[in-house]
């Protein structure tokens, strides 16, 4: 069991060194992707028409490999985290723009119309009743763009050791270790889903309204919804 | 010199259009892969979803595996199968099904799940067998959204199998990593705009199958 | 003839939907089961087809019990009509109304001619046959439904609030419709509502369930208003009741005066007892009263007269209506075509009343013990 904590020392890195890197390339990145998404969002949901080309431009961006664009990218940014976080920035922009519209034009037309009724101005009505309103869905398309990002940082270990936890695979194959590959697929699943646990956890704090997902009967609220899903 | 420069020399030089390294056996056989890992991936995830959906069973079992199918990294599955295995179609196509399998599984189930009660009540009032229900009410409801599941799928697979490259098989990721190895950015930028090529046609392969199955009165909405 | 033997429906948490019930459905009628949410009465209709299980009881169709016959087969062999229509949304309306034939294994050509004859038979126009529903309103959907149940030309319909999701104007159309298609098909036609109105305006025999699925009476509309069993029944028939009533009662027998009525250039009739004139046109249409002294003295105004009845085929109730609207008092009575028949007044509308109640020995005191017909 040593051995699947040990990490050879060209890696430079301790096992929970690479941990935090890791999370650190994975989760900056769909930070920024959300922060970006929010405002985008809102102008496809202000401006209808705007909707269908990013929806397309999205789809197209997502249809681009990430080890093309890490490569691609390093004639600008050199072999750096930079090169690994800008692609995932991106992807989860893709995944999230979707998800928040979808969410917001959730909002039951009364709901929208009594919020106006009682004198909500635009910016406390989005901030008070549509984003609230919006979370389950917003939750959905962050957990997805998540999950994503954490799997595909390993790929950065093809650009100059750039991977965190995906290094450990390089060194797998050079040094013919396999516990080497299955210490970094195990941790990386094991982050992926704990992420995930803790996001489905956060969206439960936060709408407390929603009733808990029920295992039966059409129509039940979505556990992994359709709509995240259907973004990628 | 930009991206643009790169991508039109890259096409413009005869040597990779021919031979064993060339454009057309390239793209071949990376929608050889593709089509392979997707058919294995409909065939156990499409079952599967319209089943659970049209019972409105097992949703939360379902949920489970999507969530653990996508923690999966595809490229340390690639690594780990090819240490294990060695060079073969084995290490290649387990990744790829296994990251298809989440958004067809996911989506069907919803899809089905999400049908108007309605016209499946009427039609078991009509008489209808469950399968028939299923094949000829649910199905076609709820294909829109059924495409979507596959088409996510499809190009999520055309995009990841770059990655064989990487355990060297063939694809067009071969002229990524080799571009990489041999610091050729023509290469690169060549073999990326292939994917993001094929990737747009698989797109385009969807709407189409779109226009031609989904009957008029469902794509309306 | 449908038979409930003392059926009932408990679900493994205890509640129970349907309690003892026993029910006699005649052929040939529209037999409409009416009570408040949660009075059992979707699911003793989705009995008989089999939808839902009775778990006590059962349920006899011409002396057979449902239970044993093949399930699909059964549901094949009875039209069924639901809220909204549940029209499959990928089909046109023809391929809609021709699944149960297709299913039968009809052939295709044969299957589409009648969809456009049943479409027809509906009130449809057959340009809407390669229509898709959405493109539909509410009220066409559910002719559309009401067609596709009808398709196989099954001996009994069964309808689950079929009406109730569309607005009051079309709900009467397609109550109508269906009166008059009912009269053309003579079908054998289960009807939940929840509406006392549409039960009492289609229903030849009534079922009033009570919360808890238990029978509070089974009688024609017109028992029904006259005795309600209990203060159930009586408190879900509402206030009017008597009223209402009236409509089952003919206004054949009302003696309609027709010397106050006129020609608009005729010379007013000297007539003591009838204190207005009903002046009509060269077609004898009501044109409205006329006061006989004012008019002998060269005024021509007129009065509105409210709203006519029909002289035969309508009802006690449309005369009253009539005669109270009326600002004289008086009731006109048109044939078929509006031709203006004769004129009633209130206290004769009244007094048919009365004569009515007394021929019927409809007295609430001698009301029959509910679920006896």
């Amino acid at each position: 069991m040593g051995e699947f904590f040990h990490v050879p020392s060209d890696l430079q890195h301790s096992y929970l060194g690479l941990v935090g890197w890791h999370l650190e390339e994975a989760l900056i990145p769909v930070l920024a992707g959300l922060l970006l998404a929010l405002p985008l969002a809102q102008l496809c949901v202000r401006l209808r028409w705007l909707y269908p080309p990013v929806l397309w431009v999205t789809t197209v961006l997502y249809a681009i490999p990430s080890l093309a664009f890490f490569v691609v990218l390093i004639n600008w940014t050199g072999q750096s985290e930079i090169t690994v976080m800008i692609p995932l920035t991106l992807y989860s922009l893709v995944v999230l723009v979707p998800a928040i519209v979808d969410g917001v034009r959730s909002v039951p037309e009364e709901t929208h119309a009594a919020a106006t009724a009682m004198g909500f101005g635009p910016v406390r009505r989005y901030l008070q009743v549509e984003l609230p309103i919006a979370v389950p869905a917003i939750f959905a398309g962050l957990r997805v763009a998540t999950v994503s990002s954490i799997s595909l940082v390993s790929v950065g270990a093809l650009i100059g050791n750039q991977g965190a936890l995906g290094n450990l695979l390089a060194d797998s194959m050079f040094y013919h270790r396999p516990i080497l590959a299955v210490s970094s697929v195990v941790t990386t699943a094991v982050l992926a889903m704990a992420v995930d646990a803790l996001l489905v956890l956060c969206r439960r704090l936060l709408t407390p309204w929603t009733p808990p997902a029920r295992e039966r009967g059409r129509g039940a609220p979505v556990s992994v919804p359709a709509v995240a899903e259907e973004a990628r | 010199m930009s991206i643009f420069h790169f991508i039109s020399d890259f096409f413009s030089q005869s040597a990779h259009w021919h031979g064993y390294d060339g454009i057309p056996q390239r793209l071949w056989e990376h929608i050889q892969y593709s089509m392979l890992a997707m058919a294995v991936a409909t065939g156990v995830a499409l079952p599967v979803g319209l089943v659970t959906g049209h019972t409105g069973r097992g949703g939360n079992a379902l949920a489970l595996l999507a969530t653990a199918g996508r923690a999966l990294p595809s490229f340390g599955l690639l690594v780990l199968l090819f240490v294990i295995i060695g060079l073969g179609l084995l290490p290649v196509m387990i990744p790829l099904v296994v990251l298809a399998i989440p958004p067809i599984l996911v989506t069907t189930n919803e899809a089905v799940r999400s049908v108007d009660p309605a016209p499946v009540d009427a039609a078991r009032g009509m008489g209808m067998r469950p399968l028939r229900i299923l094949a000829q009410v649910e199905l076609p409801v709820a294909l829109p959204l059924i495409l979507s599941g596959l088409r996510s799928a499809a190009i999520q697979i055309v995009s990841t199998a770059t990655i064989a490259a990487y355990v060297s098989f063939g694809g067009l990721g071969r002229y990524i990593v080799d571009g990489l190895y041999q610091r050729d950015y023509e290469q690169v930028v060549g073999g990326a705009t292939l994917v993001a090529g094929l990737a747009l046609a698989t797109l385009g392969a969807f709407w189409l199958a779109g226009r031609l199955a989904v009957s008029p009165g469902v794509r309306h909405r | 003839m449908i038979r409930f033997e003392s059926v009932t429906k408990r679900y493994p948490d205890g509640t129970v939907a349907v309690d003892g019930l026993s029910l006699e459905i005649p052929d040939r009628s529209i037999t409409v089961l009416v009570g408040p949410s949660g009075c059992g009465k979707t699911t003793s209709l989705r009995m008989v087809n089999r939808m839902i299980e009775p778990s006590g009881g059962r349920i006899l169709l011409d002396g057979e019990d449902v239970q044993q016959q093949p399930v699909h087969t059964l549901r094949r062999s009875m039209g069924y009509v639901i809220q909204h229509a549940g029209l499959f949304p990928h089909r046109t309306v023809a391929d809609n109304i021709a699944t149960v034939p297709r299913l039968l294994g009809w052939d295709r050509r044969r299957a589409r001619s009648r969809a456009l004859e049943l479409m027809e038979r509906v009130g449809l126009d057959t340009a809407l046959a390669r229509r898709y529903p959405y493109q539909l309103s509410g009220g066409q959907q559910q002719r559309v439904g009401v067609a596709r149940a009808l398709a196989a030309d099954p001996p009994v319909l069964l309808m689950d609030e079929p009406f109730s999701a569309v607005d009051p104007i079309v709900r009467k159309g397609l109550q109508e419709e269906l009166l008059r298609i009912q009269q053309e098909l003579g079908k054998t036609i289960v009807f939940v509502t929840h509406d006392i109105d549409e039960a009492i305006r289609l229903g030849d025999m009534i079922a009033v369930l009570r919360t808890g699925g238990r029978l509070a009476q089974y009688a024609p509309p017109d028992r029904l208003l006259s005795a309600p069993a209990d203060a159930f029944v009586e408190d879900f028939l509402g206030a009017d009741r008597g009223i209402r009533r009236l409509s089952f009662f003919t206004s054949g027998g009302l003696e309609l005066s027709s010397a106050p009525v006129v020609g608009e250039d005729d010379a007013p009739p000297d007539l003591p007892t009838a204190p207005y004139l009903l002046v009509v046109d060269g077609d004898r249409r009501p044109l409205g009263w006329a006061d006989p002294k004012r008019r002998a003295a060269g005024d021509r105004t007129l009065i509105p007269y409210g709203r006519s009845f029909p002289a035969e085929r309508g009802s006690l109730r449309e005369a009253l209506d009539s005669a109270v609207l009326s600002p004289t008092g008086w009731a006109v009575a048109v044939d078929g075509d509006g031709r203006a028949v004769g004129v009633v007044s209130q206290e004769a509308v009244a007094a048919a009343i009365r004569a009515a109640h007394a021929g019927q020995g409809g007295a609430p005191e001698d009301a029959e013990p509910a679920g006896v017909r």
